[in-house]
């Protein structure tokens, strides 16, 4: 990176507080492909100015994976230790870069003692469209590109955000091109509920498959989502259906970056 | 007089043995865990309002949407003429609301004779939908021979009751066209008035029509009535207060079992005093019994349609779960335990299990807990709670999770990522480009 992307432990020596803490998540931080949307979500933060900061070495498992496998222990260690942190810093709004983290923090922290404003970063970069903090200027052109979105499950039915990644997409004037099953009837790609981390039980099918194979229909250009899992799942759809080279997975991150020439 | 006297009988009866049903059911629902749902009042009573009255949920699927609401409001106003049968069979008087009402009587009977002519064309096309059209939402592995002909059952009845009160208004209209003196001038008939031809002339024909139609009607009434506690038309009650009780938190929200607080927070601080009303019980869902009242509820309240399983990711994919057999099984296993019950006594057990001898841990471990069943309920039932507290089980009580899971909990344990990878590795993307 050619920047500094700063840490809390950093930020906390220097007697400063950031306005907005980047949870980057497990995929964002080891996963090679998620790494490029966290390089981009991070690009962007710097590229607006925003101060903000990541919790570095300190960040830990949200405990998603664990309690969806049914394993309310580990999640529930793996909270209590996350909040200390974060409280410890007194983070008060928190963006992530993974709808699973997102849902996690926002929704079950709270009752065990972890309080913040929690945003997922679509609805970030949104939000920094409508302030005119960032356009879709200075970078590659959209114009025409025949787009379709899939809407994470812990994104879409499970917090009710639809509508930022599709005025993310707006911005472009590209094409929007709605998926038979979209918004509150969008097909799974097949990662939730912990199957990220397992193999599929015996079917006719893998979930990808279908959603891919929906996708495509509607001739895209580019697939776009917002989740880390997704993107594992769409990509490797899109590889068994050998269309690597003409459609794009792309996250909603990583659209905006090249837009605005920051990739 | 012989009839007013047996009819009052069979009435109460009927009242009595619905009641009795109803209280088992009630009962075996109560043998669940308890959850609270007693706040949010007034956002509780426009779930119910909009969900249950209004059907807002059916409307994703605008066909059935259509005959469903005529089904339903058929039932509900055509029921207002109950009140009347019900009076009539024990005085022996003849519609005897029609002098008090006036034009007004005139109006609701004609009324009633649109939604009823609705009710039954809803009921023949619903009845072709399943059996000629055969949707795929009304096949599967659960629905084996007694799901089907329960659906069978309750639309054949619904279309005999209404021919039989069609039948009967036209026989009534006709004694009335002749005059006879205990059919009193009332009523609209304008369905009813189609089919005259169709019915002899001579009165004592056209009485004895008319009374087997009035009996037939009731008798069919209070019949249906003590066949929907053994039915998945329970749904006419339950979908009610089971959508009161709804789940109102934002759908990706799983409870945090506090009995886990309680355990995790005294291993991070020993002076840590639990809760002691929290009883420390089984870790997530064996049996029924270790469900919340509310799974307990929904599993009552399903009506086995089906839109859960049509959008389930794995289901569509062709893994064994299936939502809606997840709703069936928790049924059919609380019916067994509440039998047992009966027979046994409250502290009566079986050697089975709702895991196991009901749901298999393959169906289990398929689902993305996506919520897409959930929010295609139209009586807002939640499968995936179900799925999870059994998930918990077999992985808190019986450390039985796929082995490619338990390693991605260890690589929690020791790495704070579910994989294998370095946490002081975790902030190198910020190195490279």
């Amino acid at each position: 990176m050619d920047f500094k992307v700063p840490t809390m432990a950093e930020m906390m020596a220097k007697g400063e507080q950031p306005d907005i803490l980047f949870w980057v998540g497990c995929a964002g931080s080891f996963d090679e492909r998620a790494q490029k949307i966290t390089k981009d979500i991070a690009k962007i933060l710097n590229h607006v100015g925003l101060k903000y900061a990541i919790l570095g070495t300190e960040e830990s498992c949200t405990g998603d994976p664990a309690k969806r496998a049914g394993n309310e222990f580990l999640f529930q260690m793996q909270a209590m230790s996350n909040i200390e942190v974060l409280n410890a810093y007194e983070i008060k709004k928190i963006v992530t870069a993974c709808p699973h983290c997102f849902n996690t923090l926002k929704n079950e922290y709270p009752e065990l003692g972890g309080h913040y404003e929690v945003i997922h970063h679509t609805e970030l970069i949104q939000d920094l469209i409508n302030q005119g903090k960032l356009a879709a200027s200075n970078g590659e052109s959209f114009k025409g590109k025949r787009i379709t979105y899939h809407d994470p499950c812990y994104l879409g039915r499970a917090n009710g955000v639809y509508e930022a990644p599709r005025e993310v997409l707006a911005q472009l004037d590209s094409e929007l091109v709605e998926l038979k099953r979209c918004k509150s009837n969008g097909l799974c790609c097949g990662a939730g509920g912990a199957q990220m981390f397992k193999e599929p039980e015996n079917g006719t099918k893998d979930i990808n498959v279908e959603r891919v194979e929906e996708a495509l229909s509607v001739n895209p250009d580019i697939i776009a989502s917002s989740c880390p899992f997704c993107m594992t799942m769409l990509s490797d759809g899109v590889k068994h259906f050998e269309k690597e080279n003409t459609v794009q997975v792309l996250d909603i991150a990583e659209i905006t970056a090249k837009a605005n020439g920051l990739s | 007089m012989v009839l007013q006297i047996l009819f009052i009988a069979l009435t109460a009866f009927a009242v009595y043995w619905f009641s009795k049903n109803a209280g088992k059911i009630r009962r075996n629902i109560l043998l669940g865990r308890d959850i609270d749902r007693s706040d949010r009042s007034s956002e509780r009573w426009m779930t119910m309002v909009k969900v249950a009255f209004g059907q807002t949920k059916m409307a994703a699927r605008p066909v059935p949407f259509i005959f469903h609401f005529l089904i339903y409001a058929g039932f509900i106003i055509i029921n207002l003429e109950v009140l009347e049968i019900i009076i009539d069979g024990a005085f022996g008087t003849h519609r005897v609301f029609a002098p008090l009402l006036g034009g007004l009587y005139n109006f609701l009977i004609g009324s009633f004779e649109f939604l009823a002519l609705g009710v039954w064309l809803a009921c023949v096309i619903f009845f072709a939908r399943r059996n000629i059209v055969k949707l795929k939402r009304f096949s599967g592995t659960e629905m084996t021979a007694w799901p089907k002909s329960d659906a069978n059952y309750i639309l054949i009845t619904e279309i005999l009751l209404m021919s039989a009160f069609l039948i009967m208004n036209a026989a009534d209209f006709k004694l009335q066209q002749l005059n006879i003196s205990h059919y009193i001038q009332a009523g609209a008939f304008p369905i009813s008035g189609l089919l005259v031809n169709l019915l002899p002339s001579d009165a004592h024909g056209l009485e004895l029509i008319e009374r087997s139609c009035w009996w037939f009607h009731i008798l069919g009434i209070l019949a249906f009535l003590n066949y929907v506690p053994y039915s998945k038309h329970f749904h006419i009650f339950l979908a009610f207060p089971n959508t009161y009780f709804s789940n109102l938190e934002a759908k990706g929200r799983f409870t945090n079992m506090t009995s886990v607080t309680n355990e995790v927070k005294a291993m991070l601080d020993p002076s840590f005093v639990p809760d002691a009303s929290v009883a420390p019980g089984r870790f997530g869902a064996k049996d029924v019994q270790d469900l919340t009242w509310k799974q307990l509820m929904d599993a009552y309240t399903c009506t086995e349609c089906g839109r859960c399983t049509s959008v389930c990711p794995a289901n569509q994919t062709g893994k064994l779960l299936s939502p809606r057999k997840i709703m069936m099984d928790t049924r059919d296993r609380l019916t067994e335990v509440g039998l047992n019950i009966d027979k046994n006594g409250k502290d009566a057990t079986d050697d089975k299990a709702l895991l196991d001898n009901y749901i298999s841990r393959e169906e289990l471990w398929a689902c993305t807990s996506c919520n897409a069943c959930t929010e295609a309920c139209p009586v807002n039932i939640d499968p995936l709670s179900i799925i999870v507290d059994m998930r918990r089980y077999l992985v808190m009580e019986e450390s039985a999770a796929p082995s490619s899971l338990n390693a991605m909990q260890t690589n929690i344990e020791t790495n704070g990522a579910p994989w294998k990878f370095s946490p002081s590795d975790r902030a190198n993307w910020t190195q490279s480009n």
